[in-house]
């Protein structure tokens, strides 16, 4: 391995330790007194400011450090958690991952921007060094040995104490490249090491397994350290191994002699000690550091070793891409078997099902590997309520729900910046001021709500906050004063919400720091719509907007119904229709010179040919072919005319950008099972092509439309 | 297809010539990632007449060009001896329809002239050079170009 790769794992790792941090610490918020959530954080800081000794990152561990020693503290019960302290944590929590993110990309973060939270942290320090009688907890070990309660031991002068350790190494602490050897050279570093194998479980030569572990040792060590100081030579084996300590206060004098003389110099130009004897001396420093052995043990109980595998991306795609070429390849045959036309074919078709199927669960299997829970998406979001609510002065938190919904790895990271985007509009614009929200009768504190769910083959991510709810008739001046919509013009209420999501409309005039609703919310819209979902809002006018994203699953497979356009074969996402049609001619009517209406349920629904918006010569008589019913932000129910629908199927989604370039009313293309391409249709552009071939019909529309082509 | 036997000098190029729109093109080998028989495309909404569709490439989608229509030399006509040479510049596979692929041309870099100052804008933009073989004339064809032009959408 190469020292590039382990410092990667570190910065992985430091993502999962990041997250544990965030969740933490919102647990924390609704538990302070839950000693495991204190642990798993006090657990998270420790570790990545250990990763980052490890490889030189001194602002990292420095500032690690003070945010652990005060987490200790909480811990120790020597500080109790108050909101003050939480937004404390909540910012250090920001800022270690700050840290991280600047030491993985190699910039410098503005020079001492983490000052002025260390010396914040530091205050609560401050507070504990003037405790008179300064104890420690019992530590708790995850192994038989004795309970030791360090505060005995304090009143022995700078004494040496006896730990006697019995460690046999696990398989797996091969396997994970330890070494024990040097476990001993950083014990012998301590004090005084005597070391003895024990050889008995050395098995015959014939049984020998050489990849396994039979040896263990004994090992006697004299030292001043404390326990924990020990423990934490066995940090990164922890798990990996049986490891027993036990330890007696009473060593022999001929053993003390030379650790002391060794030890004492070191611990005396110790800087900063605190007052009291010098025997409290010893024992505070490490222990503020952190005794990790008690709070690892016992997240190891409640866990369990994580049964995950990192891989990187590319792989599976490579995979996924293949397992799409499997799919098409099979039904090439089946559809080649098929045309042969063979006499007794019943056994070949079975085994054909039979491929069938297996292929379709090694797609299945596949899709799920790159499926991740939004957890980590979410928890982001948390930050940025608060950076938004601090920049603000407004005060706001953020509730999720479906947290564990699985969505693809990709879309994932592409919805961060839309999301960030809205979450932030939604504080800054959504949410009133606290003086508005008490006067309304509201709760002071705003509610950011993110939510995800699965419904029906696509992800629901809705973003809604208790605000004020849109303010229409400043969208709507706003918008006849940028020019976007004519003065005359009458829009109902979800016409003008989705005014916000033309280019250029912006409500600059009260935006503050933060991007404002409305201010680049196209720029939501078309990151959505890259990834193949759609985006509308809902405001109820003072108690709140959503907005609502709905996303396919995965951008790789999509079901379709595979249609004819004219003589064209084309496939059309099914999560965009909602009904289809075969209508009776009585039921279509003509408007204006060219457009025409059908009659569904009472209600009139425009028509748009398929055929006539891609610009293929049109074979159908008008009167004829099925309608495909689908709902539109602008248009609302709209019906797409096709020559007819052939099959409903699992398609392939192959990019027509990658080679050659976007194309109006097309979103991608398929390969069906003769080989020949098919291209996947997006009904929303469809029905915009459609309408600036009909301009007398949706004048208004196509206005809107025109000054943004 | 004829094969050269020369060994290729670091100061030679080779070359595959072709015929379209009556005209005699090459492109530089290392460009073209192979030959096939022409098959049936989908068709694109949409664009400029040139583009002929999109083909299946081993699950690639491929856009294919009417060469000598990029070139205004009129719709390649449909023949059966027609090929399409799948080239790939840059990280985008194209395939180009043309009449017939005829032999590998290998030539020192000296022997490639400069495209002289001719009136059409666009042809001198799309031809690299010329190369003057048995008295005819083979136009090394620039890929780039045909690919930048082929990006845009009709309205």
């Amino acid at each position: 391995m190469s020292g590039n790769s382990i410092r990667d794992t570190f910065f992985e790792e430091c993502e999962e330790l990041l997250e544990a941090l965030v969740e933490g610490l919102s647990q924390m918020e609704e538990a302070p007194e839950d000693m495991e959530v204190v642990n798993a954080v006090f657990r998270a800081v420790h570790s990545i400011k250990g990763g980052a000794g490890a490889f030189a990152l001194d602002r990292l561990v420095a500032f690690a450090h003070s945010f652990e020693t005060v987490m200790d503290m909480v811990r120790d019960r020597t500080l109790t958690v108050d909101e003050k302290l939480m937004a404390l944590f909540h910012r250090a929590g920001d800022q270690l991952s700050d840290l991280v993110t600047s030491a993985r990309d190699e910039t410098e973060l503005a020079p001492g921007a983490e000052a002025c939270l260390i010396k914040e942290l530091e205050s609560y320090l401050g507070e504990s060094d003037r405790e008179e009688d300064f104890s420690f907890d019992a530590l708790t070990l995850d192994f038989d040995g004795p309970t030791i309660d360090i505060a005995v031991e304090a009143d022995a002068i700078p004494s040496t104490r006896l730990f006697t350790i019995r460690f046999k190494p696990g398989r797996a602490l091969y396997e994970n490249g330890h070494e024990p050897l040097l476990i001993f050279d950083a014990l012998a570093e301590l004090g005084d090491l005597k070391v003895e194998a024990d050889l008995s479980a050395i098995p015959d030569f014939d049984s020998f397994d050489p990849s396994d572990s039979v040896l263990s040792w004994s090992l006697r060590l004299h030292t001043t350290e404390s326990e924990t100081t020990l423990h934490e030579v066995f940090e990164f084996v922890e798990g990996l191994c049986e490891l027993e300590v036990s330890v007696s206060a009473a060593p022999s004098p001929a053993d003390i002699a030379p650790p002391i003389a060794e030890s004492a110099p070191a611990l005396a130009p110790d800087p900063t000690p605190p007052p009291g004897p010098d025997s409290e001396a010893t024992d505070v420093k490490p222990a503020a550091q952190g005794a990790t052995a008690a709070p690892a043990a016992s997240a190891r109980e409640a866990r369990g070793p994580k049964p995950t595998l990192r891989v990187d991306l590319d792989r599976v795609d490579r995979l996924i891409n293949t397992v799409g070429e499997l799919i098409i390849n099979q039904a090439m045959i089946s559809q080649r078997i098929e045309e042969l036309d063979l006499p007794t074919v019943a056994h070949l078709t079975n085994e054909l099902e039979a491929y069938k199927l297996l292929a379709r669960d090694i797609q299945e299997g596949v899709m799920a590997i790159r499926a991740q829970p939004v957890k980590p998406l979410f928890q982001r979001m948390s930050r940025i309520v608060r950076e938004a609510s601090d920049a603000t002065g407004k005060k706001a938190k953020l509730v999720t729900v479906g947290d564990s919904t699985e969505v693809d790895k990709t879309v994932i990271e592409r919805l961060a910046d839309p999301l960030t985007h809205m979450i932030r509009n939604a504080v800054d614009h959504g949410l009133e001021r606290p003086e508005a929200r008490e006067a309304a009768g509201k709760d002071v504190v705003g509610t950011i709500r993110l939510s995800a769910a699965h419904r029906s083959g696509s992800v629901f991510i809705e973003i809604s906050d208790d605000g004020a709810g849109l303010n229409r008739e400043r969208i709507l001046a706003k918008a006849i004063e940028k020019n976007l919509v004519a003065p005359e013009a009458e829009l109902s209420d979800p016409e003008i919400d989705n005014l916000l999501f033309l280019p250029g409309f912006s409500t600059a005039g009260q935006v503050s720091n933060l991007s404002g609703r409305g201010v680049g919310m196209d720029v939501v819209k078309n990151a959505v719509q890259a990834l193949g979902g759609r985006v509308s809002i809902n405001s109820t006018p003072g108690k709140g907007t959503t907005f609502s994203i709905i996303l396919p699953l995965t951008l790789a497979v999509m079901d379709g119904f595979v249609i004819s356009v004219a003589k064209e074969t084309m496939v059309i996402p099914i999560a965009s229709i909602l009904e289809t049609i075969r209508p009776n001619p009585r039921d279509i009517h003509i408007v204006g010179t060219d457009s025409e209406v059908v009659s569904v349920r009472g209600s009139y629904v425009p028509i748009v040919d398929v055929a006539d918006s891609l610009g293929l010569e049109r074979t159908d008589r008008k009167g004829t072919g099925i309608l495909l019913l689908v709902s539109t932000e602008i248009q609302g129910l709209t019906a797409l005319r096709v020559t007819a629908i052939h099959d409903q199927r699992q398609v392939v989604i192959k990019s027509l950008e990658s080679n050659y370039a976007a194309i109006p009313g097309v979103s991608a293309a398929t390969i069906l099972g003769d080989g020949k391409i098919a291209l996947i249709l997006d009904p929303e552009e469809i029905i915009k092509l459609g309408h600036n071939a009909a301009p007398d019909l949706f004048a208004q529309h196509t206005r809107m439309e025109l000054r943004h082509a | 297809m004829p094969e050269t036997a020369e060994v290729r000098a670091d100061s030679q190029f080779e070359f595959i010539t072709f015929s379209a729109g009556g005209q005699n093109f090459c492109l530089e080998i290392t460009q073209i990632r192979e030959i096939r028989r022409w098959t049936p495309v989908t068709a694109l909404p949409h664009t400029p007449r040139d583009v002929l569709g999109v083909m299946n490439l081993r699950g690639a989608v491929i856009p294919i060009f009417d060469l000598a229509a990029r070139f205004g030399l009129g719709a390649t006509p449909a023949n059966e001896r027609n090929v399409v040479i799948v080239a790939a510049v840059g990280g985008t596979t194209i395939g180009l329809l043309v009449e017939s692929v005829s032999e590998i041309l290998s030539v020192e870099k000296a022997a490639i002239q400069e495209t002289p100052d001719i009136k059409s804008e666009s042809t001198r933009h799309s031809i690299l050079g010329m190369i003057s073989v048995d008295e005819t004339m083979v136009r090394v064809v620039n890929l780039d170009s045909v690919l930048e032009a082929g990006k845009g959408v009709a309205p």
